[in-house]
């Protein structure tokens, strides 16, 4: 059966549509419902046959993930989503392949296939639950938490420098790269949206918090009075402005960015950093991608860079087609003779 | 000058020199010539895991055995007739293999000082009379390539690299064999450099003339064809047999096939030879290391392919928690592993039998796999359509066990008809009525529901699965029941594959039972001493799990059974826990095959005489 003939009839798609019966299993309180509510819930929109979805996961809370989205679902072992999703979506590039993965899982034993998948630039959209814990293990250090933590693993405090997962992901030129966080509903349907529509690997941060093993980690980032002053939202030419009172910005003096105070009257909007998604070079996204580690940097979210790539998926179908059409359908006898052979009589 | 012919029935040849000497190439043309010729034929590379060793060394000698015959052959020969040493080297490393009065062509001009300390040869064997009773045929090889290339624009060094075609021509010569199939390939080879096609025609053309002319030949020789089987022959490899039986095993399924796979000697010329058969519809990827490799084979399957994964020793131990995955998953896979030398890196390049246990045994859990072990090179095709039907039809990984000298070696193969193939058409589940992901059919299988079908959608994944539902279960007793059925599941593969045939007597004093790439040195060895009226029976294991039904009951008719394998007894070990049958093991793990001689003198000392 080809996919092509496959199409999805009747009714529109709901929220309904790719919800499982099964109980799930996160603990209550757990920022993993949120992402799966706004999958849930923008999924019946992005014009895919409910069929043609598949979810492919590694090991680790987020990789449950497929276990409770009504669609074909892949959960395989540790680390090796992208892998498995990789063999999803070039054997069916007709397929609409989307991997749930933690920051254990994709940045420490799947490194490898992470950075190998968005180098090819296999079709994927890749969700990073990050909340820089392991926690399906009970509360080890993760490649993102930060040095210095304590954890059961680390008692007197991490030695370890933490992974930029944005950073990594620009270094092997991943086309669609953005960031957002469980908190922010609206934000992450968003990107969710947008990385749909990318054709290429996309790879969605989502901060996203451990009530059990870390709680806390990005209340800084998420809660009401902080959020402002803590956070710029990235949008496509605009200036990087933030602050209870969008009072603050981002200037870009060569390649050395500064927070400047818009309320003085030195600097007004003009003079600040005006986002642009699409720029060609990987340096200005990369810049933004260390906020992270500057301090009295706001974090950022939002689409970091997105650019435009051949797929892997596409290219190896492409080459197929384009030699079977050059040197014909293969015939079997044909290749089994295609060596010098001869008659015994 | 008119020289004598002679007509020989066998005769076993090797070319050796250093890696960079071409005599890989040089074994490889020798081999296609005499397999258009009609002999039957059995060949074995044996080279140096660097590829370009420091020239000269011993550990750097590249050698390349041919036996070719009137008569059906089963191994590449266990002492060549004819040396061709390149080098001081060549000769150093090869000389404890050859028959008594064998033949020793050698490059003389390569017998220098240097090359002789190289070597750490004293004196120059070639004049020293330490090569007494051999047939000793100096000839200045270097020199007269050089002749023959006199005028043409080419460095000295790129001179010297046509030696290996003027050797070439002189043994095409000696054994009267036409030029012409290595002329067309060399034309096809150098289309873009005229010099060096014209220089390695030349040095063709001038070893061959100067085996006509020369008083030293006073002999050539001539080796029928073969009277083999009626049908359409080619030479073929194990690894080529490999992929053109995944091609094939494709083509019967209804099914694209999807390769996943990492470099790795001595596999990787499956992977090459599938990335070119684009227009087979093959999708091939060269993944970042091994467990991607089996890792997108899965995706591959679970999404409706064909799929496979190859490697050796080193990388299957790296793909098991993935087998793991697909042992769990009920997914259809074929993994094929090419044997070489172990543990770790081990020898890459040489060949063994060592991951029987691997396959049976190497992953945690109760995880059976069915696995099965090609015989000679041309049955890796046949095999590798097998390891795909059983897969496909019992939704279950199937390990392929080849090695390095059934991967290199090669062999004429006889074409089969594409209606000789076996019937494996694949149906996808698409009913929605009464689908559940693990409700099985009469062999066990579960559906086989592929993304893209409407209301099918299902998840699997490497957690316990819930019998039927195939849902999430951590229930104890449900572990218990789906434990005892997948193994069940594997066993009852037994119902599917054939008895185990015995060779000989049905019953009797002593059966020789091997398994895999020793194929051809115990049926020489059983051969022969049948002629000579011993009373021996002989059989083979294709089947390692489930073994054929009859094997214990085989076992059981002959008072004793040898097992012969390149590892510790690794076969004889699983006989004796499996059947309470007190096998004997014969074993070697010098990363070559056994040589009959040596199968035949364990025989000789467990029986006695006639």
């Amino acid at each position: 059966m080809s996919a092509q003939e496959v199409k999805t009839e009747g009714a529109k798609l709901t929220v309904k549509d790719f919800q499982t019966p099964h109980d799930i299993r996160w603990c209550p309180g757990c920022g993993d419902y949120s992402i799966l509510a706004q999958m849930q819930r923008v999924s019946p929109d992005l014009n895919v046959a409910k069929e043609n979805f598949v979810w492919v996961s590694g090991i680790g809370c987020s990789s449950r993930f497929p276990y409770y989205m009504d669609t074909y679902g892949f959960h395989g072992i540790h680390g090796r989503a992208p892998a498995i999703a990789t063999g999803v979506k070039v054997a069916r590039p007709d397929l609409s392949v989307w991997v749930a993965t933690g920051d254990g899982d994709l940045l420490s034993i799947g490194g490898n296939h992470f950075i190998h998948a968005c180098r090819r630039n296999v079709d994927l959209k890749i969700l990073l639950f990050n909340n820089r814990i392991y926690g399906l293990t009970k509360g080890q250090f993760s490649p993102t938490s930060e040095k210095g933590k304590k954890t059961k693993s680390t008692p007197y405090g991490a030695i370890d420098h933490p992974f930029n997962p944005v950073a990594v992901a620009l270094g092997v030129d991943t086309t669609f790269i953005a960031r957002t966080m469980d908190r922010d509903a609206k934000h992450m349907q968003l990107m969710m949206n947008r990385a749909a529509a990318h054709k290429g690997t996309a790879l969605i941060e989502v901060y996203q918090n451990c009530n059990i093993f870390n709680d806390g980690a990005y209340e800084h980032l998420t809660e009401k009075d902080q959020k402002p002053d803590t956070t710029v939202f990235l949008e496509h030419g605009k200036p990087l402005i933030f602050g209870k009172n969008k009072d603050k910005g981002i200037r870009l003096n060569g390649f050395t960015p500064a927070v400047v105070d818009l309320s003085s009257g030195q600097f007004t909007a003009d003079d600040c950093w005006v986002h642009d998604e699409f720029d060609k070079s990987p340096v200005r996204a990369t810049i933004l991608s260390h906020f992270t580690e500057m301090e009295d940097f706001p974090v950022p979210f939002g689409i970091f860079r997105q650019t435009t790539k051949n797929t892997y998926d596409g290219d190896v179908q492409q080459q197929i087609d384009d030699i079977t059409k050059s040197q014909g359908k293969g015939d079997l006898m044909k290749l089994f003779t295609s060596a010098n052979t001869w008659e015994v009589k | 000058m008119e020289k004598d012919v002679q007509v020989l029935e066998d005769v076993t040849v090797r070319f050796a020199g250093d890696s960079g000497d071409g005599m890989q190439l040089t074994g490889s043309q020798f081999t296609n010539t005499t397999a258009l010729a009609g002999n039957d034929l059995s060949t074995l590379p044996d080279y140096p895991a660097e590829i370009r060793a420091p020239a000269g060394t011993l550990y750097g000698v590249s050698g390349f055995q041919l036996h070719f015959s009137s008569s059906d052959i089963q191994t590449p020969g266990d002492s060549p007739d004819v040396l061709v040493a390149m080098n001081p080297a060549a000769l150093k490393v090869n000389l404890r293999d050859l028959k008594k009065n064998a033949t020793i062509i050698a490059n003389e001009n390569a017998f220098d000082s240097k090359n002789l300390k190289l070597a750490e040869y004293e004196t120059n064997p070639l004049e020293d009379k330490s090569l007494e009773g051999y047939n000793v045929i100096p000839v200045p090889l270097t020199k007269l390539t050089h002749a023959a290339l006199d005028g043409l624009t080419l460095s000295m060094k790129e001179k010297d690299r046509c030696k290996n075609f003027f050797a070439l021509g002189l043994m095409f010569w000696l054994y009267s064999k036409p030029l012409e199939p290595t002329i067309e390939w060399i034309e096809e080879k150098f289309k873009k450099n005229e010099t060096v096609k014209e220089a390695n025609k030349r040095a063709l053309h001038a070893g061959y003339g100067y085996g006509d002319t020369t008083e030293i030949f006073t002999t050539r020789y001539e080796v029928e064809p073969a009277k083999l089987t009626p049908g359409l022959y080619r030479n073929l490899s194990g690894n080529e047999a490999v992929a053109l039986g995944l091609v094939a095993a494709s083509h019967q399924a209804g099914i694209p096939l999807f390769l996943g796979s990492y470099p790795i000697t001595p596999a990787s010329d499956i992977l090459h030879e599938l990335s070119r058969y684009k227009n087979f519809g093959v999708k091939t990827v060269q993944a970042e290391d091994e467990i991607a490799g089996i890792c997108v084979a899965i995706g591959a399957s679970f999404s409706g392919s064909l799929a496979a994964t190859t490697t050796s020793g080193p990388g299957l131990a790296l793909k098991m928690e993935a087998v793991g995955l697909s042992v769990m998953t009920e997914l259809p896979l074929v993994i094929v592993d090419v044997q070489r030398g172990g543990p770790s890196t081990g020898l890459p390049t040489k060949t063994e039998q060592a991951d029987l246990f691997q396959a049976m045994y190497g992953r945690n859990g109760e995880s059976p796999v069915c696995v099965l072990a090609a015989s000679t090179p041309g049955d890796c095709f046949h095999m590798a359509v097998e390891a795909s039907r059983l897969a496909l039809k019992y939704m279950t990984p199937v390990i392929l066990l080849t090695d390095g000298y059934l991967a290199n070696g090669s062999e004429p193969w006889k074409i089969p008809a594409i209606e000789e193939l076996p019937e494996m058409k694949v149906t996808f589940r698409t009913e929605k009525e009464g689908f559940f992901p693990y409700l099985r059919d009469e062999n066990y299988a579960r559906p086989w529901a592929i993304p893209g079908t409407p209301g099918l959608e299902h998840r699997i994944g490497g957690l316990e699965k819930a019998n039927i539902t195939g849902h999430v279960s951590y229930d104890t007793k449900n572990h218990d029941f789906m434990v005892r059925t997948r193994a069940k599941k594997v066993k009852h593969i037994e119902n599917d594959i054939p008895d185990l045939e015995v060779r000989g007597e049905k019953s009797g004093d002593l059966l020789i039972l091997g398994w895999g790439g020793t194929y051809g040195a115990i049926t020489e060895t059983v051969t022969r001493l049948l002629s000579k009226g011993y009373k021996l029976s002989q059989a083979h294991l294709k089947y390692l799990n489930p073994m054929p039904k009859n094997t214990g009951e085989v076992l059981k008719r002959f008072k004793q059974v040898l097992v012969p394998e390149i590892n510790l007894g690794q076969l004889a070990y699983i006989l004796r826990a499996e059947y309470l049958y007190p096998v004997e093991s014969l074993t070697k793990v010098e990363g070559l095959p056994f040589k009959s001689s040596e199968i035949e003198e364990k025989i000789i000392s467990m029986i006695g005489g006639k």
